[in-house]
């Protein structure tokens, strides 16, 4: 089933030299319960895409609708994972950051507190429940909102390169942290990265752009079993295939 | 963390105790009458007569019940000024040129004016800490509104955060460390206002007040004790008021690093 339905996007805005085409005529289609990468280089139009999907930004051109629905801003279908560790609010505690979709939503204090402290232990973060953001390393800070993002269930993940300021180690923590929560929660994940060795960890399907405008070039289904094997042959060829759909050597 | 601070006060202590043995030196050697440097001993002995009768309290009261209500006035026009400013536009471009125009003036500059609007007594004493204090209040609060992240409000918006509720949730908390430092700065130019004001405008009662009045009778010791109390009050409001509220907010929440005391 068709959940997510990018429909010949175009985005365009006002450069110092002019309009700026950053995406033309993008078309995906995300199925429910799909995780999906969106793979290119900087400049590629790949968080434009995100941020046009999020309903931060309206399509200059065509149309995105979840559930049928079309996008007009920004909703509680969607939760939003962002790079900068900076995304949490630095006066709540953990479980309190976790807590803030439910609250605006108007959930009671005792289901606040209930889901909240669920979500946290989804991502091995019980114990911290009452720090506060800057007492927790960056990975921690990540898991909170990736917490934080799950807690009022939307029905739509979309995260904009959540691990990329991460040291690799924990980078590669967080991977298989996340898709745990993802086989756990089932939602529909739209990922953006620029790091192909992780698009093939985590995705069903690879989108490759390439910039200038941003267009699709590649869609790349990724038939391995999970948990997946990094050093496998397998999943190098799948490295390979995309690298070469980006033109390079990535 | 704690020798330092251990440090710092015999420091401080070594510092007024060369200054206090520097002006009895000065104040012994005759080479002013004696009535108008009082040694160390007769500043004392003015600020225990004082203290015994009551009357020291009774001045402090004073000035820092008026202190308290011009900053308390200046706090509550000048913050939602500040915000409104940060939100909306056209009240940035109404105010901020007022802002700019009155807050150079020095507040005792009022004084004369004030006296003849308000009558000697507390409401000319109270305006006039109520103007040295708007000013850091409304600009601090406008900057901090102003340098909110920008992440923070997507976040909110994508949790699904009206604007009412960002506002309440988001912007005022992030405000926050900006007007906490507008109510510090706020309260340092309060403080020179009320004592300063005082001189002129207050009747019997208040620090500014008792060492004006002073001058008439040549009581120094009176004065220079004043004087102290003054310093050490107003370091005293800084240190437990202000740095207590920022321990609990602002440093808790790792905005802004502890200062060193």
């Amino acid at each position: 089933m068709r959940h997510i339905e990018i429909a010949k996007v175009g985005y365009e805005y006002a450069g110092t030299a002019g309009p700026v085409t950053a995406l033309r005529e993008v078309t995906v289609d995300v199925a429910t319960s799909e995780f999906l990468c969106l793979v290119g280089r900087s400049g590629c139009g790949k968080t434009t895409l995100l941020n046009l999907v999020a309903g931060f930004l309206s399509p200059t051109r065509g149309e995105i609708r979840i559930s049928g629905r079309i996008v007009t801003g920004h909703g509680l279908d969607r939760g939003v994972v962002f790079q900068d560790f900076a995304q949490l609010f630095p006066w709540r505690t953990a479980q309190r950051n976790v807590e803030f979709g439910l609250e605006m939503r108007g959930a009671g204090a005792a289901e606040r507190t209930e889901t909240a402290r669920r979500f946290l232990r989804l991502v091995d973060l019980e114990r911290f429940a009452g720090a506060y953001p800057h007492e927790l390393s960056g990975g921690m800070q990540q898991r909170v909102a990736i917490a934080r993002a799950l807690a009022y269930n939307p029905a739509v993940l979309l995260m904009d390169e959540p691990f990329a300021a991460l040291d690799a180690l924990t980078r590669d923590e967080m991977q298989r942290l996340l898709v745990d929560v993802w086989a756990e929660t089932r939602k529909t994940v739209l990922y953006v990265t620029h790091n192909v060795a992780e698009a093939v960890y985590l995705a069903d399907r690879v989108i490759v752009l390439s910039p200038h405008p941003g267009t699709v070039v590649a869609d790349v289904r990724v038939a391995l079993p999970r948990p997946r094997d990094p050093l496998s042959l397998a999943f190098l060829e799948y490295q390979r295939t995309i690298v070469g759909h980006l033109g390079g050597r990535g | 963390m704690r020798r330092s601070g251990v440090r710092t006060v015999v420091g401080a202590l070594v510092a007024f105790g060369v200054v206090a043995l520097g002006w009895e030196v000065f104040a012994r050697s005759g080479s002013l009458p004696p009535a108008i440097t009082p040694p160390v001993e007769a500043i004392a002995a003015a600020l225990a007569r004082m203290i015994g009768d009551g009357t020291l309290f009774v001045h402090v009261g004073y000035t820092l019940g008026r202190i308290a209500a011009g900053l308390g006035l200046a706090a509550l026009a000048g913050v939602p000024l500040g915000m409104l400013m940060g939100r909306f536009r056209p009240v940035e471009r109404f105010v901020l040129p007022l802002v700019s125009v009155l807050s150079p003036i020095p507040s005792l500059a009022w004084v004369p004016l004030f006296i003849l609007w308000f009558g000697l007594g507390n409401t000319a004493s109270v305006a006039l800490v109520f103007y040295a204090a708007l000013f850091p209040l409304i600009l601090n609060t406008w900057t901090g509104v102003c340098s909110v992240n920008r992440l923070w409000i997507r976040a909110a918006e994508s949790m699904g955060a009206r604007s009412g509720a960002i506002f309440r949730h988001v912007v005022l908390p992030g405000a926050l460390p900006f007007v906490i430092a507008g109510l510090r700065q706020a309260f340092a130019r309060g403080w020179i206002a009320v004592v300063g004001g005082e001189m002129i405008a207050a009747t019997r009662w208040g620090l500014g007040w008792v060492i004006f009045d002073s001058k008439e009778f040549l009581n120094t010791d009176v004065m220079l004790g004043s004087l102290a109390v003054i310093g050490l009050l107003g370091l005293g409001v800084e240190r437990l008021v202000f740095a207590a509220l920022e321990r609990r907010t602002v440093e808790r929440w790792g905005l802004v690093r502890r200062t060193s005391a």
